[in-house]
């Protein structure tokens, strides 16, 4: 065959992505339209079963019924996602302002700082704030030793523990898109800006912001895809009563469960992110900023 | 007004210090908890290294750090080879433009299509293939996520080499493996060991697709704390916990002295 070495080369990783990235989706779409089989796994034979799911729920005979279980879990972890991504904007920009004005030389300890949690295991990061959180933790047992209360408040297991498990795992993945952009941002503009008067808050939003946009559509993209879709956080935080989409679909895909609906929540998601990340890539060059 | 005021936003120095705190509070409460002598996890009884010796003589969590190493340590050298042949091959001219961008979209799709798919897709993949290769099953699913992140840093050190370099090496005769070996591969290296330590930080980090793609006695230690905490808290997963807490620091760490090394 006559390929180029360049080609030869790039075989390798095509083969592996192609097998065992690409073709899985694409069996995981074809799944999404096939029958399930009570036993767990698929029945061979084209079915919408999975996407009737969505709204109806089969009763002993058979006859559909509308159950909008899943569509709430559906709303409500995009509502959370959106919630914890648009916390971590409003905590990230002004963290990621203060690391990009230090001297040089501080601002490399600061991307440290940021950067260990970026790659600190998220299961254990996550699991921290169960010793916290629960009726014995750190915040109760403070709070009664402190004698501010007599019986423990209930923190783990709720939706705030959720919330607050999502904004802790992806806010470096936050700070660090922002802090890229506006390190690189001309600072002589903020100068000339309240030189001519303009307030502060009139710099940040006429002159900084502007400068900042991809670092947050990047941010955004980097944040949002992870939680919407996360499992940890519900599963250790939420305690099983407050499930994600995550959760839902893994829920599915254990035994004697229903895979063509699981197939179909990965299909409906996948279909979402993808909407979404063209809907900012047009307005912004966000997405080079997260792929290069 | 001095220069450097104007950059200064009331209350963002303030917010800085309580996010770092946010962020840092529960690792260190982690790593604490571990050092107690006592059962109770959140009451402090004194200084003990107990949990880290009963850690270390549970059989469950010995063969699940022996599997996370062993995976992380193989999907890392393949994923990383596979990355660098794909970063020369990117950077050159021999591939046609169509392949090239289809390339750089399977390299950003493993990044932007949410873990818990690709982890539910390759288990049900794997079980429609009935392959039951045990550690096998979890070495497939880890090397396709490693290959982007051992990619990002190879493709960035690539763009910095000068053409000059390597046609320098070809006029005086050397042949392509040569030129490769003796010119780019060493100016290449910190790109290549900072790509290799990403994607060993990332096998090692992994939860969600393990969880899924493990076969019984597959599994890794994350996955293993995480069936410990579901049976109940005890102090030892809290000393296994910082254990691998420290693997991800010092990872980290070194990468950045790799980094700090190539800019000076």
């Amino acid at each position: 065959m006559g390929l180029s070495r360049g080609t030869t080369l790039l075989l390798p990783f095509l083969a592996i992505m192609v097998v065992f990235f690409v073709l899985p989706l694409c069996i995981a779409v074809g799944y999404s339209f096939m029958a399930p089989d009570p036993m767990g796994g698929i029945k061979h034979e084209f079915s919408l079963a999975g996407y009737q799911r969505f709204l109806y729920s089969p009763d002993l005979q058979g006859n559909l019924h509308i159950d909008t279980r899943y569509l709430e879990i559906i709303f409500k972890s995009t509502v959370l996602a959106i919630f914890a991504t648009g916390l971590c904007v409003l905590i990230g920009f002004p963290m990621a302002w203060f690391m990009a004005t230090r001297p040089e030389k501080q601002r490399d300890f600061w991307m440290i700082l940021v950067t260990i949690p970026f790659w600190t295991n998220l299961l254990i990061r996550t699991y921290a704030w169960i010793l916290i959180l629960r009726d014995t933790g750190l915040v109760n047992s403070m709070l009664q030793e402190a004698g501010l209360i007599d019986e423990p408040i209930k923190l783990l297991y709720t939706p705030f523990a959720v919330g607050l498990g999502l904004v802790y795992s992806y806010l470096p993945f936050m700070i660090l898109p922002i802090y890229s952009s506006l390190e690189r941002m001309d600072w002589r503009q903020v100068e000339a800006a309240r030189d001519l008067y303009a307030t502060r808050l009139q710099t940040l939003r006429h002159v900084v912001l502007p400068a900042c946009i991809p670092g947050i559509l990047g941010g955004v993209v980097l944040v949002f895809i992870p939680t919407v879709g996360s499992f940890l956080a519900a599963d250790m935080l939420g305690g099983g009563k407050q499930m994600m989409l995550g959760n839902l679909i893994e829920n599915q895909f254990g035994m004697g469960r229903n895979w063509p609906f699981g197939a179909a929540i990965s299909v409906i998601l996948i279909a979402g992110v993808m909407i979404g990340l063209m809907v900012i890539a047009r307005r912004g060059q966000g997405l080079k900023e997260v792929v290069g | 007004m001095s220069v450097s005021a104007n950059k200064n936003m009331p209350g963002f120095g303030l917010i800085t210090w309580m996010g770092i705190a946010f962020l840092y509070v529960p690792i260190i409460a982690v790593v604490v908890f571990s050092f107690n002598a006592g059962r109770l996890i959140t009451v402090w009884e004194g200084f003990s290294l107990d949990w880290y010796a009963k850690a270390f003589q549970n059989p469950d969590l010995q063969r699940a750090a022996l599997n996370s190493m062993i995976v992380a340590v193989t999907a890392t050298a393949i994923g990383t080879v596979v990355a660098l042949a794909a970063a020369l091959a990117l950077h050159g001219s021999g591939v046609p433009r169509p392949l090239k961008n289809t390339s750089y979209a399977l390299m950003a799709l493993p990044l932007l299509v949410p873990e818990i798919v690709i982890a539910v897709t390759t288990m049900a993949f794997l079980s429609a293939l009935n392959l039951r290769l045990g550690l096998g099953n979890v070495l497939i699913a880890h090397i396709v996520f490693c290959i982007p992140f051992a990619y990002a840093p190879i493709r960035a050190r690539i763009a910095t080499i000068p053409k000059s370099m390597t046609e320098a090496a070809k006029d005086l005769y050397a042949d392509d493996w040569q030129t490769f070996r003796h010119v780019t591969l060493p100016l290449l290296a910190p790109g290549i060991f900072s790509g290799a330590l990403l994607a060993f930080i990332t096998s090692l980090d992994d939860f969600i697709i393990t969880l899924m793609v493990a076969p019984p006695g597959a599994t890794t230690l994350p996955v293993e704390i995480y069936n410990k905490v579901k049976r109940g808290i005890t102090p030892e997963i809290n000393a296994a916990a910082s254990m691998l807490l420290a693997v991800s620091i010092f990872i980290v760490l070194l990468s950045y002295v790799i980094n700090r090394k190539k800019a000076d």
